[in-house]
């Protein structure tokens, strides 16, 4: 069973119709037990940094989420601010903790200085580092469909899988052992999202 | 590098969609679901809903469909209409959308957008803007679907609505709404050159030449249209096509 993590904000609806096209067997909660009991997990984001990480550490998410991704190494999928939420800090409202578990902090975008808008909405192409499992049979330049005004930046450059151009390079993917996630919304980027879904689905890290 | 958007707009009166000019005249043309379906197919950027129902009891056609849109379309979906408080939004977007367009709720309680984007984030709320000339002339922004004058210069607004906490605005220009004459690309420069967040054109497209003019003369970061994909032979592939020719970046 995929897990997605239920944090009370916006869209999970699409995720989860996404795997159940698919064909995954996929449930979305905001329990600790079902975080236990899942075999993948998944933390999608829409919302602020720092109430997304006060609600997971008021439910206790927080330590469920560390007790099977970092301690039984469970396959992971984070997405938008599932992503940032993998930083050390986090510089949306103030300076907020996050989980850890991918060095770095999550900044706001340069773009605004070079007169670009903010936020960064709508298609945009990648750029491999390297390569991923999870980007199997998807074109290396593939566009993918994103919208946020923050990113990580990642402070061990082995983390980083694929960049995008906006203004700046910005972190679009990263994978450290069975932890992986996106800046982008696979859910939302058609059939290269959905060929990254079924590539969770069969991934073992 | 970020592409620009094309995104049909879904005009929805009691789950029909529907098309207007200069926001009366209705006419029924025909099963949202099945034309999402067909945009998804045409590699449509985004789509937009924007529901038009009278009635309170005739709402849960949005719901119904947005949940079967979000079931077949795995693509942006912005939906608007009525939503006057954060449960309301709330329910949009659990239903499967994935931001939320306020207007007239927006104007009547400007700190609406603000609980929105601390609810929901930024990027989750467009503030849609529909104006027109008024008497003496000068644009001015209207709510209830273009009826209620605010009294509000569009230019301000917008700037005001980004400050709020605004992500996105959706300008529409009522007076060529349907009308396929073209946007207002006067205003719309106006306005993309005074606020620092996205804003998506919408109102007048009867060309696909308009949509490129929106982008390189108007200043948009995305383009919306809906009558000439329902009453021309252009499609969004077409218009794609077109788009790049002229040297826009576009979506693979």
């Amino acid at each position: 069973m995929i897990v997605i993590v239920d944090y009370g904000l916006g869209n999970l609806f699409s995720v989860q119709k996404a795997f159940e096209i698919l064909g995954a067997p996929v449930k979305i909660s905001g329990t600790a037990e079902d975080i236990h009991t899942a075999e993948r997990i998944v933390l999608p984001g829409v919302g602020a940094f720092g109430d997304g990480m006060e609600f997971l550490r008021t439910k206790g998410l927080d330590r469920a989420l560390t007790e099977e991704v970092i301690g039984k190494k469970k396959p992971f999928l984070g997405i938008c601010l599932g992503l940032q939420f993998l930083a050390e800090t986090g510089e949306e409202h103030g300076e907020h903790r996050g989980l850890g578990w991918i060095k770095g902090r999550v900044r706001k975008l340069a773009a605004e200085k070079q007169g670009l808008k903010i936020p960064h909405i709508g298609w945009n192409e990648l750029t491999m580092v390297r390569a991923s499992p999870m980007f199997t049979g998807i074109n290396p330049d593939a566009d993918f469909y994103f919208v946020h005004s923050f990113q990580l930046q990642c402070a061990d450059p082995t983390d980083l899988v694929a960049t995008a151009t906006y203004g700046e390079k910005i972190t679009a993917a990263v994978e450290r052992g069975n932890i992986f996630a996106t800046q982008f919304h696979p859910e939302k980027s058609q059939d290269n999202g959905l060929k990254l879904l079924e590539n969770f689905i069969q991934w073992n890290p | 590098m970020l592409k620009v958007r094309l995104i049909p707009t879904i005009l929805l009166k009691d789950g029909r969609m529907i098309k207007t000019r200069q926001f009366s005249e209705y006419r029924d043309v025909g099963n949202p679901r099945t034309v999402a379906k067909v945009y998804d197919a045409q590699r449509a950027d985004e789509l937009i809903f924007l529901d038009i129902t009278a009635t309170v009891e005739n709402r849960h056609f949005l719901f119904d469909i947005i949940a079967a849109v979000a079931q077949e379309c795995f693509m942006p979906l912005t939906v608007g209409g009525g939503i006057r408080d954060v449960a309301q939004a709330r329910a949009i977007l659990t239903h499967g959308a994935d931001k939320v367009a306020i207007n007239t709720a927006a104007v009547e309680r400007p700190a609406f957008i603000t609980e929105l984007a601390k609810k929901f984030g930024n990027s989750t709320v467009v503030v849609s803007i529909d104006y027109k000339k008024n008497a003496k002339g000068k644009n001015e922004v209207f709510t209830h679907r273009g009826t209620h004058p605010t009294g509000l210069d569009p230019v301000a607004w917008a700037k005001e609505a980004q400050k709020l906490g605004a992500g996105e605005i959706l300008l529409t220009c009522v007076d060529r709404e349907g009308m396929m004459t073209g946007y207002d690309l006067e205003t719309l420069k106006q306005i993309t050159s005074s606020v620092s967040i996205p804003v998506t054109a919408s109102g007048g497209v009867g060309t696909i030449q308009d949509l490129v003019d929106g982008i390189v003369i108007g200043g948009a970061s995305a383009v919306a249209a809906a009558s000439i994909f329902h009453f021309t032979d252009q499609s969004i592939f077409k218009a794609h096509s077109h788009m790049k020719q002229k040297g826009l970046s576009v979506r693979k």
